[in-house]
């Protein structure tokens, strides 16, 4: 059944960005929103508006009962999740369907079974999507890891089988380095967890992000081309591209195919993200995992592609099927989003929450920004720092650095600190400009001091 | 008598985790530069320090709560 009352469960630039979607497409919004959050822009742009908890998101947007509850108070029909707080909870799609209202997302089982990362790489290697070679299991001796290691190909990460996290893991370029680390690996694994056992895996050096589009109906699945996601600080991501001008058309077909092999394997419904370490010197790709939501970067994939993806993730919640085929989806041009985070960059980027007291927006052919500002708007300090998203899109890729320097000097946000001065400065590099980064490059550039140049 | 005000708005704790002891108990000695709170703002924690020696004598501010930037946080004596 089409969706008549969708109930958005988040905040900030996402839950406007969903208003403006369901009002395309004549559906009625009812925006949630914590004590902290009456004033915001979502909550003036929405047909109505109601309370779900104090300030604390553990308490309001990541509260199960109270989401639930006010959805089922306010008659909605459907859920919006937008992306983070609930968007992957499979508990609360759960708590959804026992109330009979739509989760516009995929079922509570896919949530769960793509979020396990173990039945995820099972799940894509099935379906023939290449995952990061490693072996099968837990290896006991420094002979058996140095055979496994000759199929997987050198260099080799070796990970403690017991252990979580980066701790204690070592890279061998060689057999020879091999033959030396694995018992040390071996030691230091028993100490730390207990137990010897080792895990090995091929390194991929300096690799790229890169990550796939998909939208699926429960029968069929389309992708929507990739996206190069490597620019990031702590594992976020904070300056996206669509496409990936790195891969060739063979590599970007593959990929992509590979994708939508997957989502149709496990009848994926709405919007999805495919992610893959790239070597760029293998051209080879692997599949690392599945997000499955509506992403933050979304918006250069629909300039890419000029398709409205959230528009289409709420019809295909509804009920409806896919409404286009693969071929009709094509590529024009490019696209760049940077993220503009209420934080300092001159200063270790320091969150910076306050009052907006002027708002200048950039404007023009090909500029597009996402956002919940206006003047006088108090940010609160409560949740994540992003404040909106600066979109350009233009013929080529130098082109659309180019629109994105003119934005952004377009661009003003008074009375807080902002990343667009680090924006400014990616722009104007030469290994940004040559496309010449991976996703270990922007931290060193920074240590570096490339943001405050001497004097 | 000598105030810790708050740096930055944010949700302010008197514990780094639930499993940890508070920070600072009535009678406590502080140094300067000693942390005596954490807020956490926007998804980032940062340590709140002493910039003045003396005695803990208590905090002004609830665990969990929200504070605004320069509000008190704790006293101190001496």
């Amino acid at each position: 059944m089409p969706i008549e009352r969708l109930f958005i469960a988040n905040r900030g630039e996402i839950a406007v960005r969903i208003i403006r979607a369901a009002k395309a497409m004549g559906i009625r919004t009812i925006q949630a929103h914590s004590e902290a959050d009456a004033d915001m822009l979502a909550v003036r742009l929405a047909d109505e508006a109601v309370c779900i908890g104090p300030a604390q998101a553990a308490q309001s947007y990541l509260s199960i009962d109270a989401v639930v509850e006010a959805a089922k108070a306010s008659n909605a029909d459907a859920v919006h999740p937008g992306y983070g707080f609930m968007a992957e909870n499979a508990g609360f799609v759960r708590a959804l369907d026992a109330a009979g209202i739509t989760f516009v997302g995929p079922s509570a089982d896919t949530i769960d079974r793509m979020g396990d990362k173990v039945a995820a790489r099972q799940a894509a290697e099935a379906a023939g999507v290449p995952v990061v070679p490693g072996s099968k299991g837990r290896l006991e001796t420094a002979e058996d890891a140095v055979k496994v290691a000759a199929d997987i190909g050198y260099p080799v990460m070796i990970k403690a089988a017991a252990g979580g996290g980066g701790k204690g893991i070592r890279i061998a370029q060689n057999e020879d380095e091999l033959r030396k680390m694995a018992p040390q690996a071996q030691a230091e694994a028993k100490a730390s967890f207990g137990d010897g056992g080792l895990y090995l895996e091929r390194a991929i050096q300096s690799p790229r992000h890169i990550e796939v589009q998909i939208m699926g109906d429960g029968t069929d699945a389309i992708h929507y081309f990739e996206r190069e996601c490597s620019m990031q600080r702590r594992r976020q991501k904070i300056w996206e591209e669509a496409g990936a001008v790195c891969l060739d058309e063979k590599t970007r077909s593959h990929l992509c195919d590979t994708a939508v092999a997957l989502a149709k394997a496990v009848n994926y419904v709405g919007a999805g993200t495919l992610e893959y370490l790239y070597d760029g010197v293998t051209k080879e790709f692997y599949f690392i995992e599945m997000n499955t939501r509506i992403q933050v970067e979304h918006p250069v994939t629909e300039m890419l592609t000029g398709t409205d993806l959230v528009q289409e993730m709420i019809h295909v919640a509804g009920g409806g099927k896919l409404r286009q085929q693969q071929q009709d989806i094509t590529r024009a041009g490019h696209a760049i989003e940077v993220r503009l985070n209420a934080e300092d960059p001159a200063m270790q980027f320091m969150p910076s929450p306050g009052q907006v007291c002027g708002l200048r927006v950039p404007e023009g052919d090909g500029i597009r920004f996402d956002h919940f500002l206006y003047e006088g708007y108090h940010i609160p300090p409560f949740y994540d720092s992003l404040l909106g998203k600066l979109i350009v899109h233009a013929k080529d890729r130098q082109a659309a650095i180019d629109l994105m320097i003119t934005a952004l000097n377009g661009l003003e946000i008074d009375g807080i600190k902002t990343t667009k001065p680090l924006h400014l400065a990616l722009a104007h590099d030469p290994a940004v400009r040559a496309d010449d980064f991976h996703t270990q490059w922007l931290e060193p550039w920074l240590a570096a001091g490339n943001l405050n140049p001497t004097p | 008598m000598a105030q810790v005000l708050s740096p930055v708005p944010g949700t302010f704790y008197t514990q780094a985790s639930p499993e940890e002891p508070v920070y600072k108990t009535e009678g406590d000695a502080v140094a300067i530069g000693d942390t005596v709170g954490l807020i956490e703002v926007m998804k980032t924690f940062i340590d709140v320090k002493a910039e003045t020696a003396g005695t803990f004598a208590g905090y002004l501010a609830e665990n969990g709560g929200a504070v605004t930037a320069g509000q008190p946080l704790a006293d101190l004596e001496g």
